[in-house]
């Protein structure tokens, strides 16, 4: 507004926009600059698109192993295509509209599912900075100073992809999921924040290459040890619920929901929720690599001289390979939290701790022996909170009109036993 | 400062200079914030739930810490001057140390009056205290704001708190009423005054007040319309919280609504905070700009003095009827903020004039409410009019107590509520707004119906009342023995023998007159006679003692009040 | 090489598309928001005007104001208010013929076009300071341009900001938001039922209905 209406106004181009960050920009704008920008683009997109595929047969087949089946085998070699088939398959199904539906959200969810996750990619850094010709330009998409706060952005937005969905579908199952979904997203949230805080604190910069760079000079500067471990395991915990994948994926949690949010799609809509889930995975694992692993940057560098190109894109590949291994394997071994337990662990423990580690980071960034200071208060604290838990969980249990969820002795039937104290409870109208 | 050098020099990036904090400017704040959140961490760490008494004695002891420390201040600010501290953020001036010491006594005095309230509905916890003390520093926060962004987290805090305080009380369906009504009108409210900053930093391009002041002191900004309007909506919101007409719509609501000794917390504190900074705000910083906004303040005096009064008149609940009273009062302050738009000294008397109007209600209104909150019985409910009947023949104490303190609000002599009145209208008429002098008299004369009418239906003999009305006072008086009986569980204060005599004494040695045939101890309950708990017959003492000494002796209190308008300017 | 297609006011071409792409989205989302007849819609057009707030704070070069927003308004408050709105089972379609209260629709209308009036009479008259004393140094630009690890851009400068100028503004903030995270408890807190009976605490009968549905159990 104001450079439309202030004569005086300094000039302001688009290439302004970055060009705190992103290399590329620094001569301004003219047609190599569109064109190096619109092949990174599809670059990328593509790649997603491919690497979504192989994911899903990656999935498949590792959990196969780990249970003992052979899992895909007969679409392409080693049943390689087999994604590609359930995807041509999708696509030729009818696509349903629930009658009661409303059909604009109904339709508009996928997209706002599918979206952000394909947006998030953009910021991750897949490799290092490349010239060619006059220009020099980083390899990820796109560079903006916030770009860590871009990452937080978008996995907020994708909240709406589930909750909408679940509430458009006018079906009680898809609400209750939906429901289910966007209270964990919101829940774990706070956690995933505060430890992107811890990264930005010692990174002193939020931008994504910033990130990277500062961890650039062998792997005893990555974050994951400058920050101690803990920072990457909490990370670790809210992504993975973030995802709602296993063991938190409550949300699709057939035994209880049927299929949970996209329970009443269909057809490609259906597809595109699938899309998004894997790419979500996918995103997310270079975002873990990113912010803890140094990102494109391998254990000790540039070992091979002439692979300076290259190399760091594999090492990106490489680490993220792994963390994809690691979510499969999750899903493997881990049995699915209960509601509860998940939302405990988000606010009483997460939360908390996540916040603790804060304050010992900055604390030790200002003044190592204020950590150490800060590192005790930080602990009375914990026992104190932890104190205040164990109280109010025994005023609940004194007030409660059912037992907390873990300690319940289910009666086979209230109305069975048929004695006085069972009509008088129910009088005081506890839901039994 | 030895601390943020430390922190600067030791920060990564070559570090920014912290800017100086001076901790006495803040001291009361954070000991009422602090001792609040402590209360509330030691609830949570504590097996069993904190005892009443424990959460008001604590209560007592912050309050009290504050007030000391907002004394040390005032000493500290005769002796060295006032001054600017945390980047020009907060100012500590004899202004902000007279607010200080009204909200903490305010809150002291609220704490005393919830006491007995607790008790008798039954609440647990200590977030009715918690809650009151972080809206008591919001309150403080305004009075000493010296940037348009503090006055606003004042103004929220102080709200955010008043609004959970009226629905607090969560078994009377009004309350909750009242506390949706004040929330959303409050939010609105809080828009529009966000909107007003955001316009004036449009327009002077800082939210500082003594840079404001500073910027339209050097600069004559031609086109002034941004700068009016933020001025404008500014005052919007201020007369929002103080509840000047037009913008009173949620006042009757809300105090009736609302948990009656937080009814007096909310009218005395955040008419005192709002009005604190909008004196600060207008006079300090827009006084370049006081031909443009003494003619609105003018209008919105004249319509709160009229319509608080008229309205009152046709009230039948006593909390809507002081509830307009409070409204009428705040046109009183208006004419005091009026007459400090003047030049020089008579500008000076005009905000020393508010400001003891002020110090003059908080007292007032907050010894009224306790009475209320006390005869309102178990449920919090008795509020008609008609139930003070025969009051002075049931409780003369109470009745006494409370016809001193609603003959001070009428503005009888001997009354700080007479000196207050005369202050601001004297100042009215120096500052030669005499019209408005004169509809403030009238005003007076209409309320002093309104008080009176109450004053004179206590002390109504029971023969006026009605074959039916006594019928109604047969069955309230079989009501009143049931709580009566209750009243050895609760130690609550019964009007019967030895204790009875106790109250004689307190009252007779707080209240600088006591006519012979009330000291009597009452023969039987006539009428439904409820328990007067012990800290609130004392709070009820300090307001009528701060009421009648000062009314009495009104030196010490013009002469602090004077030394407060001072006002720290650039 | 800069786009050198500069409009009279200094803005480029793509800064007047993105303007009026944006202004275009911001104003058909807060028509959206009075308009919709159902709650949902009216929360999505919502985070429409949002979005495009957004993208004007980009393009005034505030990329953490606008991260801000997006994380704030789009993906908290509103989610928030969805979240309400599934819950409570208010999302049935209003009936925006009705009028509560008479005449107030026009009222609305006029109230509106005197705002808007105004405002543009505000923008077009008015002589805006805004950004004379309170910014560090140029955005974009070094705070400190001697010492080379300097922090630079806007984020940089709002730290500053808010750890000298706004520091007691950032503390008052955190006893807001205790506040208001007290009252949302008391508020939602569940009203304990044993308050209303005292001293229910322990009836004879309860140990005995625990055992016999253990013995159900077993």
């Amino acid at each position: 507004m104001r450079s439309l209406l202030d004569p005086t106004a300094h000039l302001r181009t688009l290439g302004a926009l970055a060009s705190s960050g992103d290399p590329l920009f620094v001569h301004g704008l003219n047609w190599q600059v569109w064109l190096i920008v619109a092949i990174k683009v599809l670059v990328a997109f593509s790649a997603l698109l491919v690497s979504v595929m192989l994911m899903i047969w990656f999935e498949r087949k590792v959990i196969s192993d780990m249970q003992s089946r052979i899992g895909p085998n007969r679409a392409g070699p080693w049943g390689l295509l087999q994604t590609m088939a359930d995807g041509i398959k999708l696509f030729f199904k009818e696509d349903l509209l629930p009658e009661r539906a409303d059909s604009f959200v109904f339709k508009l969810a996928p997209y706002l599912s599918l979206i952000p996750a394909l947006l998030i990619f953009t910021v991750v850094p897949v490799g290092g900075v490349i010239t060619v010709g006059s220009h020099t330009f980083e390899l990820q998409v796109a560079d903006p100073p916030i770009g860590i706060l871009f990452v937080l952005a978008m996995s907020s937005i994708a909240v709406y992809g589930v909750m909408l969905a679940g509430w458009s579908s006018g079906s009680k199952y898809p609400l209750l999921g939906s429901v289910r979904a966007s209270a964990q997203m919101i829940s774990y949230e706070a956690a995933l924040g505060m430890t992107v805080v811890t990264v930005v604190l010692i990174s002193g910069s939020l931008s994504t290459r910033a990130i990277v760079d500062s961890q650039a000079a062998a792997f005893w500067d990555w974050n994951l040890i400058r920050l101690g471990f803990l920072p990457f395991i909490f990370f670790m915990i809210a992504i993975t619920a973030e995802l709602t994948r296993p063991p938190f994926d409550l949300t699709e949690a057939e035994s209880e929901l049927v299929g949970g949010f996209h329970t009443e799609y269909s057809s490609i809509r259906f597809a595109l929720f699938f899309l998004a889930e894997f790419m979500n995975t996918i995103t997310m694992s270079a975002v873990v690599v990113t912010l803890f692993f140094g990102g494109p940057d391998g254990p000790i560098p540039r070992f091979i001289p002439t692979a300076e190109i290259w190399m760091p894109v594999v090492w990106f590949l490489l680490k993220v390979l792994v963390f994809l291994f690691i979510y499969v394997w999750f899903r493997a071994a881990l049995p699915r939290f209960r509601y509860d337990q998940l939302m405990d662990l988000g606010w009483k423990r997460l939360i908390p701790m996540t916040l603790g580690w804060l304050m010992i980071v900055a604390a030790i960034v200002v003044w190592h022996w204020w950590g150490l200071l800060v590192a005790v208060g930080v602990v009375a604290a914990a026992v104190l909170l932890n104190r205040a838990f164990a109280v109010g969980a025994t005023r609940e249990e004194e007030h409660a009109i059912l037992p907390p969820v873990g300690q319940r002795v289910w009666a086979l039937s209230a109305s069975d036993s048929g004695s006085d104290v069972d009509a008088e409870r129910g009088d005081e109208g506890g839901p039994r | 400062m030895r601390v943020a050098l430390l922190i600067a020099s030791a920060s990564l990036h070559g570090g920014i200079a912290m800017p100086h904090i001076a901790y006495l400017a803040i001291l009361p704040e954070i000991v009422m914030l602090g001792g609040a959140i402590l209360l509330l961490a030691v609830a949570s760490l504590v097996r069993s739930a904190l005892n009443v008494t424990v959460i008001t004695v604590s209560t007592l002891v912050i309050s009290l810490a504050s007030l000391a420390a907002a004394l040390w201040q005032f000493f500290d600010v005769q002796s060295h001057g006032a001054y600017t501290t945390l980047d020009h953020a907060v100012v500590l001036d004899g202004f902000s140390v007279l607010v200080t010491v009204l909200v903490a006594s305010a809150m002291a005095l609220t704490a005393l009056v919830g006491d007995g309230y607790q008790r008798r509905e039954g609440l647990a916890g200590p977030e009715f205290n918690v809650l009151a003390m972080v809206s008591a520093t919001g309150a403080m926060l305004m009075g000493e704001a010296n940037d348009l962004v503090i006055v606003f987290l004042g103004l929220e805090i102080l709200s955010i708190a008043l609004y959970v305080l009226a629905a607090f009380n969560r078994r009377r369906a009004e309350s909750g009423e009242a506390a949706l009504k004040y929330f959303l009108l409050g939010g609105f409210s809080s828009a529009i005054f966000v909107y007003g900053i955001a316009l004036t930093y449009g327009a002077t391009g800082t939210t500082n007040l003594t840079q404001i002041a500073d910027f339209l002191a050097k600069n004559v900004v031609v086109s002034d319309g941004l700068l009016l309007a933020g001025l404008t909506l500014l005052l919007v919101g201020f007369a929002f919280k103080v509840a000047a007409v037009p913008f009173h719509m949620w006042t009757p609501d809300v105090y009736q609504g609302s948990p009656t000794p937080i009814t007096g917390f909310m009218s005395a504190v955040a008419k005192a905070a709002g009005f604190a900074a909008l004196i600060r705000v207008f006079v300090s910083s827009f006084g370049v700009l006081r031909v443009d906004w003494q003619p609105i303040i003018y209008a919105l005096a004249v319509v709160t003095l009229l319509v608080g009064a008229v309205l009152a008149l046709i009230q039948t609940d006593i909390k809507r009827m002081l509830a307009y009273s409070s409204i009428n009062h705040a046109g009183f302050v208006l004419l005091g903020l009026e007459a400090a738009g003047a030049l020089g000294k008579v500008g000076a008397r005009g905000v020393s004039s508010a400001l003891y109007y002020l110090f003059a209600y908080t007292f007032m209104a907050i010894g009224s409410f306790a009475i209320v909150s006390v005869l309102g019985g178990r449920g919090d409910a008795a509020h008609e009019i008609s139930n003070y009947k025969g009051l002075g023949k049931r409780q003369p104490f109470l009745a006494l107590a409370f016809a001193v303190l609603l003959l001070s609000q009428a503005g009888a002599p001997f009354t700080t509520g007479f000196w207050a009145k005369l202050q601001v209208v004297a100042a009215a008429v120096d500052a030669n707004s005499v019209p408005l002098a004169v509809i403030a008299m009238v005003s007076a004369a209409v309320a002093a119906f309104f008080y009176l009418r109450v004053v004179l239906l206590m002390y109504s003999p029971k023969k006026f009342v009605s074959d039916q009305e006594g019928d109604r006072l047969e069955n309230l008086d079989a009501s009143g023995d049931a709580v009566a009986s209750t009243s050895a569980r609760e130690p609550l204060w019964s009007g019967s023998g030895r204790q009875t005599a106790l109250v004689n004494e307190l009252n007779a040695t707080l209240l600088l007159e006591s006519s012979p045939e009330t000291i009597e101890v009452p023969d039987e309950r006539e009428g439904d006679v409820v328990n007067v708990p012990v800290l609130a017959v004392v709070a009820i003492g300090i307001c009528i003692a701060v009421t009648v000494g000062f009314g009495v002796f009104p030196a010490p209190l013009a002469d602090f009040a004077h030394k407060a308008s001072l006002l720290f300017m650039p | 090489m800069t786009l050198t297609l500069l409009a009279a006011g200094g803005a480029t071409i793509p800064d007047i598309i993105v303007f009026a792409v944006s202004a275009a989205v911001i104003i058909m989302g807060a028509f959206g928001v009075v308009t919709s007849r159902n709650p949902v819609h009216a929360a999505l057009s919502l985070v429409m005007t949002l979005f495009g707030v957004a993208v004007l704070f980009i393009e005034q070069d505030a990329n953490f104001l606008a991260a801000v927003q997006v994380i704030v308004y789009a993906g908290a408050i509103v989610v928030l208010f969805l979240f309400v709105i599934m819950f409570l089972g208010v999302d049935r379609r209003e009936n925006i013929e009705a009028e509560p209260l008479v005449g107030q629709r026009p009222l609305a209308l006029i109230f509106v076009g005197v705002a808007v009036a105004s405002l543009v009479a505000l923008l077009v008259s008015s002589h805006w300071v805004t950004g004379a004393h309170g910014v560090v140094g140029p955005i974009n630009g070094s705070v400190n341009p001697g010492s080379p690890g300097a922090p630079s851009g806007e984020v940089a400068q709002l730290g500053k900001q808010l750890f000298t100028t706004y520091l007691f503004a950032f503390e008052a903030t955190a006893a807001l938001l205790v506040i208001a995270v007290v009252g949302a408890v008391v508020l939602a807190r569940r009203e304990r039922r044993d308050l209303e009976k005292p001293s229910v605490e322990s009836p004879d009968d309860e140990p005995s209905s625990d055992s016999s549905e253990k013995e159900v159990l077993r």
